[in-house]
């Protein structure tokens, strides 16, 4: 059998396919179902200094082949979080990844800071949260903002750094460019697409927060697209996410540069998902004869 | 749900043996999907989720059903049995349903439209202010603004109520966190609960109308 095995800035996942945050909590829901070795690495909920008690109802809408969300980053904070669930996750034999968000450059640094004195295998850095008004989304929109905070919480980042990527920008291999410049291990995108619906009814928005990040099905070929540029843009590894529902979508994504993959909203549509795509892509590579996943990253010819 | 993202959030209406009996309202395009399912065919569920009405039968229970809120009393009312009191409230004539499923329970079962086109005309409230005395405790499933008041009159009475809430979901088990519920602390704050995994069943006196 191939080997699904990959190597994301020096940490070791048995097979690239990584839980998106925010879509698997801290692993226990998921974890009642199959063992959570299924997934090669988990990025948690995003966490941030203090507990936040999220966005009020409806949070939720469903979009043709998607959905949007707007959680708001409800989170029981860092401290809950290195106490509370860690010493569990690391029992689960998986990459550990802990999300971490904030509303100011200090907060990033303090927590970063924070979560580097701990067990976690390494760090994503969420300046694309949608959903918050200080959720750290002004820190992810242009290169220079980009720039500023990865090169200010890499002083204080001793793990693995993954900056995650919003699309809602102009040109992301420009912003990819610029997290690598400042220090990023690594990146990870798409994160969610802001979008918004209505109820015609009463001419209200369907989700409280007005506005929601999109996710699902529908933003795959955004996904797509924006890995493709940024692999072609940067030499550090790339995660691609985005709408990845099926393991024909694994492989594509890997085709457009994905080192790596998470999937995130497809748990909620079929929370066996991680288990069918890694049979397909094991399938996959041996129809194909590829002895290695990491032979298909980035091999879409143009 | 062939073609559709998430998955549709349906509460049990009866268990027979191994069977258990879903009874839903075409809302949308999920559950016109969901009612165009061939006899026989097979659809993929995860159940149980989240929590029920606790039943105590040598309490004296109210069961509250507003419209299709009516269906998820059905199993409890009767695990409650003859001593209970059932009230099922719907929109109209055209929209009453499991009549004769909660009469055979025996116990007493009184129903209002809100045209007064059959049953009693008015609120599931209103029939409720002769009964409520003798209750023990209330369980009670429909909109919102129903419970609301329902709630405010088990507080006046000081009788203990349960309601079965709805919200907008996606992943069911509580891990996405999208079915929030506004839940008053002791200290006068506000937290959020998850309609999937703490509930839909809560004590009304925590929910924040």
């Amino acid at each position: 059998m191939a080997n699904l095995s990959v190597n994301i800035a020096g940490v070791q996942f048995d097979n690239p396919i990584i839980a998106a945050s925010g879509t698997i909590g801290f692993g226990h829901e998921y974890g009642e179902l199959y063992p959570l070795s299924v997934f090669g690495g988990i990025s948690c909920k995003g966490t941030t200094l203090k507990e936040r008690p999220g966005n009020p109802p409806p949070r939720i809408a469903e979009t043709p082949m998607g959905m949007l969300n707007a959680v708001g980053l409800q989170n029981p904070g860092v401290e809950h979080f290195i106490h509370t669930e860690l010493p569990w996750l690391k029992k689960q034999n998986t990459v550990v990844i802990a999300n971490a968000a904030g509303s100011t450059e200090e907060d990033y640094c303090k927590i970063v800071e924070i979560l580097s004195d701990t067990d976690v295998d390494m760090i994503e850095l969420n300046i694309s949260c949608p959903n918050v008004k200080e959720g750290g989304a002004q820190f992810g929109t242009s290169p220079e903002s980009v720039a500023k905070i990865t090169a200010a919480v890499r002083k204080y980042c001793t793990k693995p750094l993954i900056i995650k990527l919003s699309p809602n920008v102009a040109d992301i291999a420009a912003v990819a460019k610029a997290a690598e410049f400042s220090g990023a291990d690594a990146v990870s995108l798409i994160n969610t697409l802001t979008g918004m619906r209505i109820d015609i009814n009463t001419r209200r928005p369907i989700i409280k927060n007005i506005t929601g990040g999109m996710s699902g099905p529908a933003v795959f070929p955004v996904a797509v697209r924006m890995v493709w540029q940024v692999k072609k843009a940067v030499k550090i590894p790339v995660i691609g996410l985005g709408g990845i529902t099926t393991w024909q979508d694994a492989v594509e994504m890997i085709m457009a540069g994905a080192d790596a993959i998470q999937i995130g909203t497809v748990l909620f549509t079929d929370p066996y998902a991680p288990i069918k795509i890694a049979e397909g892509l094991h399938g996959y590579l041996d129809s194909h004869e590829i002895d290695s996943v990491t032979q298909l990253t980035g091999t879409v010819e143009v | 749900m062939p073609g559709k993202t998430l998955r549709r959030p349906i509460s049990v209406c009866d268990v027979e043996g191994d069977e258990i009996r879903i009874v839903f309202e075409i809302r949308g395009e999920g559950t016109a999907i969901l009612a165009a399912s061939e006899v026989g065919s097979t659809i993929n569920i995860i159940a149980p989720l989240g929590n029920g009405f606790e039943i105590d039968q040598s309490k004296k229970t109210i069961f509250i059903g507003g419209g299709i809120g009516v269906p998820p009393m059905l199993y409890s009312a009767r695990t409650a049995g003859e001593n209970s009191v059932v009230i099922n409230g719907f929109r109209d004539k055209s929209a009453v349903i499991l009549t004769e499923d909660f009469q055979k329970i025996g116990c007493r079962v009184i129903e209002t439209t809100d045209n007064g086109s059959y049953g009693i005309h008015g609120f599931v409230t209103d029939p409720l202010k002769e009964v409520i005395a003798d209750a023990d405790m209330i369980c009670a499933c429909g909109p919102t603004p129903m419970l609301r008041n329902i709630a405010k009159a088990a507080k006046e009475h000081h009788i203990p109520c349960f309601v079965s809430l709805e919200q907008r979901m996606a992943c069911g088990v509580g891990a996405c966190l999208g079915c929030a519920v506004g839940i008053r602390k002791e200290d006068g704050g506000l937290r959020y609960k998850h309609v999937c995994k703490d509930g839909p069943v809560f004590n009304a006196e925590e929910v924040d109308w």
